[in-house]
Parts: structure tokens; C-alpha cells; sequence
């Protein structure tokens, strides 16, 4: 005799409102589960008003400060404010982005037990980052597009060919793929406090150090050696060599990106924990 | 026929090094500062608890004086004795308290220990006791979040972890607390696990059913604390599962969303869907589950339907108010032998004995032939609560 016999539905409940609970398990496909979980993560994104300060307003309130205040040393080589802060400010929406606030956000949504119950559902990890990266992207393009076109409003005159926009692509996608692992690691491993606290700090060191608003030439010797062996110097003066001078960027840049990506994402994809 | 087992965990072990973030799966009694749980024989504890709550139920008490209080001082000196004895293998027990005696602490906690547990096909399973009696490791375990450290888990013929992407689409997974996007509203984070799944219910429906439909648009951090839980409970059932795992599903719930939840859950088992839930709610677990397994310090310590687990329900005990001075050795004289009952306090009466349709019977027509008229007339049959007490020594809370 079960005890649930005596249980009646209850009444007045709406039309149409039947659930067929019968089993019927499966997972949907990859394809559908990458779209849903990129348009959330994007929605999310989005949402939060500080993730559109960091990513958006704080860039382009730089470009347009530093562009109108000339405040900032003469570069070497005679550029004009505007052509030396575009190039610069992209690479920090790159690590806003990619790094800060994917840092942060990560961060939370380990603390609030989502990666967790995420991970007792059909989603495969690899999808869950790759909607991650996706949204990510999907952000930066707003961001360049933003940028770029207040960039031009400002006067902006960047040199280059059709090769500098392959150029362009290579270094953000090698940026992100740094800073993604850098920000993945970062939340994977530390409280979502000490997140917060961290991931602004590095963007705020990256900022004054990371060739964006101040030339490198202008550090000390000592803090130039550490700075270009950063991610931010070496995008920024990527980007800055091709947008600025139709240059390739140089090799150097390319290789500590590249370097910065293994050793993060490999760190991140070893040390991360899920919850 | 065999029985089919949707879930077979067998002499589990799980010991954590140190507490898991928040102590939720830490046994309380381990927690520093907290009580000591009661040890030794258990039916002297529940005497000393039992007689506050003026129940009482063994041959024992009857002998006792009703209304005589024992105080509970005596008891806990033999918990603290056995305490150090358990010291070897929980060295953090009480390591702050004592720290004089104890070593430095090593801080093992066996959240789980030897812990057995079969769940046939298609029922209802409650996982029953106290906070930190290892439930929720338990299940996590069997939802694949953490290894064991022995015994042998298998979730629908499975192994939790090792075919962790076989199980995932079959089973639904309501976690304790957690596990929503904090700025994800609540029609979105269901909409997006309907989207893992192939053939999903329909979310505006469960929203509706959950009563969650006004909601929908509200991030889940803005939820109340019963809103997050209907909605954790949506998400374990959205995928249309083989078999869910509920963890404390009616916690914090008001009277309706308890309601919702436990006609869900009965709607479940009659689709077929096998529920593995852990609570502390004895009402619950009586009223939903086809088997409770009652666990204690991370083993089971008695497991079966509650018809079985209560039984010698019929030694029960009969309630009844009437006007205070009854001759109550005149009425036991109608009773059947082996009755017993007393006056206390005035104008109050107790009988025990076997408690069955025809003592009913006699104690009201003896009532009657006297001219008496008995208010408040009530049989108090065993409860799981009961059962727990006499196993344990300890209440649930």
C-alpha cells in the first residue's frame, strides 16, 4: 500500500497545463546547446551594467580623453595622440573582456554553484567554454566596431592592407586566447572575492604598464624588460605596429602571446576546479 | 522476478580532509563548539528526551512515575567519554573544546562510513536524518560530483563517474542550494537546461505548475529562498529523466510550495520516474516515500517502507481528556491484560497497550456506562520520529 493514494490533484489548475513526466531522456545536439549557451552567456554579458562600463565606457572615455587632453608624452617616433591610442585601447577591450570581466564572472558563477549543476546536466565542459569563447568574441566585436568608428570620429588615420586585417584577427584571437586563460585560471582557483579584487587590480597594472595610454619607451629600463614580456605590451604594440605603420607585427609579439596562451589555458585546463 | 535497481551503493566511504566550503556535508556534531552527539545506549537517551515531551512508549517507561523528569546531564558525560575513544579516527572532534587532551588536530572527517543503500526502480526513496548525517555526500556521489573513497556506486547499471555522459541525459539533478547564473531570470536558466536536452517538458508549463509563471522575468538572485528551490526542482525534471535526486527539495518551502513539490514528486513516481530524495521532515518522508532509509553518522541505520520501519504501531497509546479523579484501575479492568494507563496531569489520561479498533471500543463504552465524556480522543501511533529516536538517540530536527 503506497501512502500516495490518498494524494488528489489539485484543483483549478489552469488548462493545458499537463506535463507528460514520463521519461524521455537524451541529450540535444552540440550544436543547440553551443547556441543556447552563447546567447546566455552573451544576454548575461550584457546585462551587467558594470561589464558594459568595463568594456565599453571605460575604453572609449580613454580614446576620447587622451585623443582631446594631450597630456601624454611625444612618442619617438612623432605619432599623433590619436593614431598611437587606438591601436593601444583595442588591446585593452581585448583584456577587459576576454580577462576582467570573464575573470569575474566566472568567479561568481563557480561561487553561486552554476558550473557545478551545469556539469550535471547533458552540456559537455567543452561546449560550456567554447559558448564562454564565443560570447566573448561576439563582445570584442562590439567593442572594435565601437571604438574604431570613434576612433575615426576622433581622426584616426590607420595605415595598412587588406594583410593588416589578417593581422588584426590573428592578434586579437592569440589576446584572447592569453587573457581568456589567464582570467579562466584566475577563477578557477581563487574565491570569487579575491577574483574581483585581483582581476581589477592586473587591469589596472596592465592598463599603466601594457603600452596602452603610455608609450613603453617611456618606462624604466628594468620595468620595460618585465612589460614587454607581458600579454597587453605585446598586443598593443602588435596592433600598434600593424594599424599604425602597415607593418607586420613583430615576432616577438606574436611569440609572447602565443606563449602566454599555452601556459594559461594548459594552467586553467589543469588547475581549474568546477566548484 | 528480481527487483530492478536504479541505484546500488555499497559500503561507501568518504572522508574529507578538511571541511568542505560552507560545512554543509560536515557532520554538525564534528563542528567545532557544537553538541556532541549522544552515544551510548540509545534507549536511555530517548527516555531522558522522551519524558519531556510527556511521550511515552517502552515497557520501561510505563514503570516510571509519570511526569518525572530525568535530566539529560547525565547522558552527555558518557558522550563525551565515548568522544575520545572516537578520537583516533575523528581527531577534530572536539579538538577545540578539549584542547588540552587531544592532539593536533589532523582534521579526517568520515562524512561518510560504510554506507549502504538500494533503490528499486520506479519508488520514491527517502534519504532521512540529520544535518551532517553524509545524505548529501551521499548523493553527490551518486550524482558524480566526487569520488568516493571506497565502496562500490552504481546509478542505473552505471558508474557515476566513469560514464558520467551515458548518465547525464537520464538523470535529473536538484542540488541543495545553487546553481543558477545570479543574473539569469528564472525563465531563462530553465529555458536554457531544456535546451541540453533532446525532448524537454515545456518550461512555461512547469513555471505555471511550480507556481513560478510570475516570476519568470525576476534574476534568480532576486528570487525568495522558496522560489530558488521550486525552481532548482524544475531543473532537476525538465529533461524528462529516468531518475532524479532531490536534495532537501521541501527546505524553506511555505505551506503551498511544499505542496507543489511533494504533487510533483507523486506525479513523478506514477510516471515511472524513480526519486531518490534526502530530508530531515519526517512528514515527508512518511507521506512521499515508498523506502526510507534512516542515516546516521554516515551509515544507514534502518531502511524500509514506513509501514515496516514504524510497525509495532500497534503498541501505540490512546489520548483522552475527561473530568479530573476517574478511577483509572476501574477502566483498566474493562481494557484487555497487558493494558496500562494513568491520570497525569489531572483531567488527563493516557492508556497503552496494543491500541487496536476493539480497545478503542472498550475504553469508549466504558466511558460511556460511567457517564463520562471523553474529549481530545486520540490514538498516537509510532512515527518515523519515534523510530529515529530509538535508533539514534538523537531528534531530528
Amino acid at each position: 500500500m503506497s501512502p500516495l493514494a490518498e494524494t488528489r490533484p489539485a484543483e483549478g489548475r489552469p488548462a493545458g497545463a499537463v506535463l507528460d513526466l514520463r521519461p524521455a531522456p537524451g541529450a540535444a545536439s552540440r550544436g543547440q546547446m553551443l547556441a543556447a549557451q552563447t546567447r546566455l552567456e552573451l544576454t548575461l554579458t550584457l546585462r551587467r551594467g558594470e561589464s558594459v562600463l568595463l568594456t565599453l565606457i571605460i575604453p572609449i572615455g580613454l580614446l576620447v580623453f587622451f585623443a582631446a587632453v594631450d597630456v601624454l608624452p611625444t612618442s619617438a617616433t612623432a605619432q599623433r595622440s590619436v593614431d598611437f591610442l587606438v591601436p593601444g585601447v583595442l588591446a585593452l577591450a581585448i583584456m577587459s573582456t576576454a580577462f576582467t570581466g570573464q575573470a569575474i564572472a566566472t568567479a561568481f558563477e563557480r561561487s553561486y554553484g552554476v558550473l557545478k549543476r551545469l556539469g550535471a546536466s547533458p552540456l559537455p565542459r567543452s561546449i560550456l567554454l567554447a559558448g564562454k569563447s564565443l560570447a566573448v568574441l561576439a563582445v570584442e566585436i562590439v567593442q572594435l566596431v565601437l571604438l574604431v568608428a570613434v576612433g575615426f570620429a576622433l581622426g584616426w588615420e590607420p595605415h595598412g592592407s587588406v594583410a593588416s586585417v589578417g593581422w588584426v584577427v590573428l592578434l586579437v584571437l592569440l589576446g584572447t586566447a592569453a587573457f581568456s586563460g589567464l582570467g579562466l585560471l584566475m577563477a578557477g582557483t581563487l574565491r570569487a572575492e579575491a577574483t574581483l579584487a585581483a582581476a581589477n587590480g592586473v587591469y589596472l597594472l596592465l592598463l599603466l604598464i601594457g603600452g596602452v595610454v603610455f608609450p613603453l619607451e617611456e618606462l624604466p629600463g628594468w620595468m620595460r624588460v618585465v612589460a614587454e614580456a607581458l600579454p597587453t605590451a605585446a598586443l598593443s604594440d602588435g596592433l600598434r605596429a600593424v594599424l599604425a605603420e602597415g607593418a607586420a607585427p613583430g615576432a616577438g609579439n606574436l611569440i609572447v602571446l602565443a606563449l602566454w596562451s599555452v601556459g594559461a589555458l594548459g594552467l586553467a585546463s589543469r588547475l581549474f576546479r568546477w566548484e | 522476478m528480481t527487483e530492478v535497481l536504479a541505484v546500488e551503493v555499497t559500503d561507501l566511504v568518504k572522508t574529507y580532509r578538511r571541511a568542505p566550503a560552507g560545512g554543509q556535508t560536515r557532520p554538525r556534531y564534528l563542528r567545532a563548539g557544537a553538541p556532541e552527539p549522544p552515544a551510548g545506549p540509545p534507549a536511555q537517551r530517548r527516555r531522558g528526551r522522551q519524558r519531556t515531551r510527556g511521550h511515552a512508549s517502552s515497557p520501561t517507561d510505563r514503570a516510571d512515575p509519570p511526569g518525572s523528569t530525568r535530566r539529560p546531564g547525565s547522558a552527555a558525560t558518557l558522550a563525551d567519554a565515548s568522544t575520545l575513544a572516537d578520537a583516533s579516527t575523528l581527531a577534530d572532534v572536539g579538538t577545540e573544546a578539549k584542547p588540552d587532551e587531544a592532539p593536533a588536530p589532523t582534521t579526517h572527517v568520515r562524512a561518510v562510513d560504510g554506507l549502504s543503500l538500494q533503490v528499486a526502480a520506479g519508488s520514491v526513496t527517502a534519504v532521512l536524518g540529520p544535518n551532517g548525517a553524509g545524505k548529501t555526500t551521499t548523493i553527490e556521489i551518486c550524482e558524480g560530483f566526487r569520488a568516493a573513497d571506497s565502496g562500490e556506486v552504481r546509478v542505473l547499471g552505471l558508474h557515476p563517474l566513469r560514464d558520467a555522459a551515458a548518465l547525464r541525459p537520464r538523470v535529473g539533478v536538484m542540488l541543495q542550494a545553487g546553481g543558477m547564473y545570479p543574473g539569469a531570470r528564472a525563465g531563462e536558466m530553465l529555458r536554457l537546461i531544456a535546451s541540453h536536452h533532446a525532448h524537454p517538458l515545456d518550461a512555461g508549463v512547469l513555471l505555471e505548475r511550480l507556481g513560478l509563471a510570475e516570476v519568470a522575468g525576476v534574476p534568480f538572485r532576486r528570487l525568495s529562498g522558496g522560489q530558488q528551490q521550486r525552481l532548482s526542482l524544475a531543473m532537476a525534471v525538465i529533461g524528462r529523466p529516468e531518475l532524479v535526486f532531490l536534495d532537501e527539495p521541501t527546505a524553506g518551502l511555505d505551506v503551498q510550495g511544499r505542496r507543489d513539490t511533494w504533487e510533483l514528486i507523486e506525479e513523478l513516481r506514477l510516471s515511472g520516474v524513480t526519486v531518490v530524495l534526502t530530508t530531515h521532515a519526517m512528514d515527508e518522508a512518511e507521506r512521499l516515500a515508498d523506502q526510507v532509509a534512516i542515516v546516521n553518522r554516515g551509515r544507514v541505520v534502518a531502511a524500509g517502507t514506513p509501514a515496516e520501519l514504524t510497525r509495532g504501531g500497534a503498541e501505540g497509546q490512546l489520548r483522552f481528556r475527561a473530568p479530573a479523579g476517574l478511577d483509572v484501575s476501574r477502566l483498566l479492568l474493562a481494557l484487555p491484560d497487558g493494558t496500562t494507563g494513568w491520570e497525569d496531569p489531572p483531567g488527563h489520561y493516557l492508556v497503552q497497550g496494543t491500541v487496536d479498533p476493539q480497545l478503542l471500543a472498550a475504553v469508549t463504552a466504558w466511558c460511556a456506562g460511567n457517564g463520562v465524556l471523553a474529549e481530545d480522543l486520540r490514538v498516537e501511533q509510532r512515527t518515523l520520529e519515534d523510530v529515529f529516536l530509538d535508533l539514534t538517540g538523537t531528534e531530528l530536527e
